[in-house]
């Protein structure tokens, strides 16, 4: 069963950039980054992070306040933007509900509910009667709250793969489209601060005191951010405009369930995937945007696997210094990015990389570059060695 | 939807310890014993892997275990499934959080991606082929069933599919209902071949009453446990049924599968 390529019919973004697409635009374009020094709850971590500003004072509708959790409400604040609701509502209107998908991307869903109902357990280890985890904290929280918001009746199911969660949810809809079980697709990923991933990342060394660089010579971690992103996925042939996803590639490095293959041999198979699905050559494709953590062994290895499959010439960024590693939604806003790159040919610097280090030999970009492009990739590999490599193009 | 063969099973649950055992209880051969959960040591890890795992972990690896005692694969891509992943390691993680200076153990941490069994499995397979892991709610066996045959039949490969789960532990048992720890693994191929002990037809959307088990017990374990949604197609399986079953899927839905035997 052959994979056509997938018109990307609607998108919308949040992250410490603001809300929407626009919002990301204009603050990439004026060198903004959303960074700042970690101020989130109580958290004593020496650490900037890519928090989005309001979540707090923004609640669910009250009809659906058994999914009230801070990545329920960023979800919910994302979707307001960009016209993204009137889009689907359109699509609704012409598949009708049931025929339209719905696959979410997510690492932590609400856990950030359920650390704090730890925090009000009473003196005999209670947890408080009013904490909701089925609706909140489990991972298919977020696919069951926007599947209720955005009143969606398809096939649906929350992925899960950590850092590359929301980069599968587009492979999941295209084969989903190919096999007949919807007419269109929304996916998406949604992850947000909380105290597990801070001090889980800070246990496993790999978070930075200082703002992320990635492949620089002194990089030494991540700073972490939340967001979310969604995208409105139909048949090329249904026509309407948008640019396309033409493929994609998955794989497992088998190697370590934290450090990537030294080598990018997952990494570098995921790309090689996406280009011989598209039936796209290399050195056709104009930007990779990297998963670029700024952790010393996970550049090294996308280094590897980018130098093996496109050589050194392909422009690359990673955004992280702009938005933090949004984790289970980096896939999904880094597609975004992607295809703001392919249809306003402004491809990004990557933010705070000041020297790059010897040893890696990727063309990055220091200074962001007006340049058209016609085909662009966005990679995005997590804890697990599960990797996923998406191929966008312009509508041609 | 095209249909697709399974052509390896692997089981572990209270008083199952493989498919080939669970297949005997199932085809009414020999009687279920509703006792604890067998040792799980999945020995595809190696000892000093298998010894930072967990039981959510173990019990997945186990069922992968069994499945693919009797058939090879050079590599073979994974679909994992589960309600809620490992609460066991959520409890450790917010408890530590709760103390002076958040001592959160590293180990836990990368154990609590939902997909630290698919990432497991692959370093004891060495298979490279994609992997996702996934969870629909109740529904996770028939949401993840559905995406391994999806992807078996648009991507023309193999497919293992793994649902589990394991009961919530301490604080968090009493905000969830009873759930037993259950493994489950089936090879979904998009050909029939030799191997193949049944074809599934799935028919997404076609509803109706919830396929049951007759033996109280083995009732019981399925009703409260998403991975063991599956019984009704094991047990079709063991007694090379023809049938049509209603699983489970998203809340207040159903998938209806058509069973028959093959060979």
């Amino acid at each position: 069963m052959p994979i056509s390529p997938i018109r990307i019919t609607a998108y919308t973004l949040t992250n410490a950039l603001g809300s929407g697409v626009d919002a990301s635009l204009h603050a990439l374009q004026s060198g903004r980054s959303g960074l700042r020094p970690c101020d989130f709850q109580d958290v004593d971590l020496s650490t900037w992070i890519g928090r989005v500003d309001g979540i707090e004072g923004q609640p669910l509708p009250a009809a659906l306040s058994r999914f009230e959790c801070r990545n329920n409400r960023l979800a919910h604040l994302a979707l307001q933007a960009d016209g993204f609701i009137e889009r689907v509502d359109d699509a609704v209107c012409r598949y009708g509900a049931d025929r339209i998908a719905l696959f979410m991307g997510t690492s932590t869903s609400g856990i950030g509910a359920t650390e704090e109902a730890y925090r009000r357990r009473d003196g005999r280890g209670n947890l408080p009667d009013d904490f909701q985890p089925a609706t909140t904290h489990v991972i298919y929280s977020i696919t069951d709250f926007v599947r209720s918001y955005l009143q969606l009746k398809g096939a649906a199911l929350t992925v899960s793969t950590a850092c590359s969660s929301s980069a599968k949810v587009f492979a999941a809809a295209q084969r989903y489209l190919a096999a007949g079980l919807c007419d269109a697709a929304v996916v998406g990923g949604v992850d947000t601060l909380c105290l597990t991933t801070l001090y889980g990342f800070n246990s496993l060394d790999l978070v930075s005191s200082r703002r992320c660089k990635p492949w620089d010579a002194n990089r030494n971690g991540i700073n972490i951010g939340e967001g979310a992103g969604f995208a409105l996925l139909e048949p090329e042939q249904a026509g309407g405009k948008g640019s396309l996803l033409l493929g994609s590639g998955e794989s497992s490095d088998a190697y370590h369930i934290s450090t990537p293959h030294p080598e990018g041999r997952g990494a570098a198979l995921a790309m090689r995937l996406a280009l011989s699905q598209a039936g796209v050559a290399a050195d056709e494709v104009g930007y990779i945007n990297l998963h670029g953590t700024a952790t010393p062994s996970n550049d090294a290895a996308e280094d590897a696997a980018v130098m093996q499959v496109f050589g050194g010439q392909i422009p690359c960024s990673s955004t992280k210094g702009w938005t933090g590693h949004t984790l289970g939604a980096a896939g999904a806003i880094e597609a975004i990015f992607t295809l703001m790159a392919l249809e306003s040919g402004f491809l990004p610097c990557s933010l705070n990389t000041e020297q790059q280090d010897e040893a890696l030999s990727a063309n990055l970009l220091l200074e962001s570059v007006q340049q058209d492009i016609a085909c662009a990739m966005s990679n995005s590999f997590g804890f697990g060695g599960n990797n996923c490599s998406l191929l966008f193009g312009c509508d041609r | 939807m095209k249909p697709v063969y399974i052509e390896a099973i692997g089981v572990v649950g209270p008083g199952l310890e493989s498919w080939q055992q669970a297949a005997a209880i199932l085809a009414g051969d020999s009687e279920y014993h509703a006792c604890e959960l067998p040792a799980l040591k999945p020995t595809m890890l190696k000892p000093n892997e298998r010894r930072r795992t967990t039981l959510t972990i173990k019990l997945a690896l186990q069922a992968v275990q069994d499945a693919l005692a009797s058939n090879s694969y050079p590599d073979l891509s994974t679909v994992f499934t589960s309600s809620d992943g490992d609460m066991d390691i959520v409890d450790r993680i917010c408890q530590a959080l709760c103390l002076p200076d958040h001592p959160v153990s590293p180990t836990f941490f990368h154990n609590s991606v939902h997909n630290a069994p698919a990432g497991y499995c692959s370093i004891a397979t060495g298979f490279h082929a994609p992997s996702t892991s996934l969870s629909g709610l109740n529904g996770s066996f028939a949401a993840g069933l559905l995406d391994a045959a999806v992807q078996a039949v648009v991507e023309r490969q193999p497919v293992m599919l793994v649902a589990y789960d394991t009961p919530w532990p301490g604080a968090l048992n009493r905000f969830r209902q009873r759930r037993s720890p259950f493994g489950v693994a089936l090879v979904l191929h998009p050909q029939t071949s030799a191997q193949s002990f049944a074809e599934l037809t799935l028919l997404p959307g076609a509803g109706g009453d919830e396929s049951k088990m007759a033996d109280s017990r083995l009732e019981q374990l399925r009703a409260d446990t998403p991975a063991a949604a599956s019984l009704p197609l094991l047990e079709a399986i063991a007694n090379n049924s023809t049938v049509r079953l209603v699983l489970p899927y998203l809340v207040d839905e159903q998938i209806a599968v058509e069973v028959r035997p093959c060979n």
